[in-house]
């Protein structure tokens, strides 16, 4: 039984959602039925584990089933930041957020509060939008673009006690 | 047959249509193809030579950290001399709870720091255990380094290098990470 879990977070998920949470986060099979495939790995059946994953994705657990491409492969981008005042942040982050370029806006407790990534088809439209952002939002935009990585993507271990 | 090389044109109408995601339906590369105008074949020896390339990192359930109880995400910043960032950057990289490492530029004066990582776990004081971890195991004690706690997260999605779909899901999540 979980004991650490905290209150108010996701937590109670079926044996189901679990191996669907974990086991594929890495490998979906490329097959013509890969979800019929997933199935009869975990004992289930096709139309139960599509429905399953909709209802994860339906829950916000999940944001999709596809691809994590690496980084800078296709297209570019960058992790950006500004430092805003705190009675702005909200209005100018949901100025960033309105970029259909931006994918992740987060506030953190630093003195540059917002960061976000932008990511764009070449170095002349991710250009653009930065300066537009700058223009529209009032506040200078520190670009950080990613120069090497260190990581492995093997996914996200789910510890689930 | 080379299974990295692609039709650039297919490769891209593939990358825009997939960057959103697959669709939950019984033949969901047969629903791709017939979007993009090629056969359920293509589909999947496209996807399997951009995966082949390295150009997908991985394909399959992406979660949302937040959802399942990680509700601390912190993004610990390091500044290392740079003879050292990438050995000390592939020590880093190798932990599990790390989702992220990098090396970016310094903007100095205001930005010092030059390799970022992305520690997740269930609270603060969970992501200052596993950064104190990594200060002891990959002897990082003489390198200066800060937490920045995501307090709220105002949109997360992936990213859209392609397709730049207007309808981006535009989300302001409460803060959660005190606890």
């Amino acid at each position: 039984m979980n004991t650490r879990v905290p209150e108010k977070s996701e937590s109670n998920f079926s044996e189901l959602e679990k191996h669907l949470l974990n086991d594929f986060q890495h490998d979906l099979p490329l097959t013509e039925n890969p979800f019929a495939d997933i199935a009869s790995k975990l004992g289930s059946d096709e139309q139960t584990v599509i429905s399953t994953l909709q209802n994860l994705k339906d829950r916000g657990i999940i944001s999709r089933v596809g691809p994590v491409f690496r980084p800078n492969r296709i297209g570019v981008s960058t992790l950006a930041a500004m430092a805003v005042p705190e009675e702005e942040l909200v209005l100018v982050a949901e100025k960033v957020s309105a970029y259909a370029e931006v994918n992740h806006n987060y506030e953190r407790l630093h003195h540059f509060n917002l960061w976000f990534v932008v990511t764009a088809r070449d170095d002349s439209h991710l250009d653009k939008v930065l300066q537009e952002m700058e223009n529209n939002c009032g506040y200078s935009v520190m670009s950080l673009p990613m120069l090497e990585d260190y990581f492995i993507d093997l996914g996200f271990d789910l510890k689930w006690t | 047959m080379d299974m990295t090389v692609l039709n650039p044109n297919l490769e891209q109408a593939l990358i825009s249509v997939i960057e959103q995601g697959l669709p939950l339906v019984p033949r969901p590369y047969a629903d791709i193809a017939l979007q993009i105008g090629c056969s359920e074949q293509e589909v999947i020896e496209g996807l399997q030579a951009l995966k082949n390339r390295g150009d997908i990192k991985r394909f399959g359930v992406v979660v949302r950290h937040r959802k399942l109880g990680y509700r601390a995400n912190g993004m610990v910043v390091w500044d290392v001399p740079d003879e050292e960032v990438k050995r000390l950057g592939h020590c880093i990289g190798q932990y599990s709870f790390v989702t992220l490492c990098y090396r970016r530029p310094r903007q100095l004066p205001e930005w010092g720091y030059n390799l970022f990582t992305m520690v997740h776990g269930r609270n603060q004081q969970e992501v200052e255990e596993k950064t104190l971890l990594l200060v002891e195991q990959c002897g990082l004690d003489d390198i200066k380094h800060e937490i920045l706690f995501s307090s709220r997260c105002f949109k997360q999605r992936g990213a859209r290098y392609i397709s730049n779909n207007p309808l981006a899901e535009i989300k302001i999540s409460p803060a959660s990470d005190q606890k």
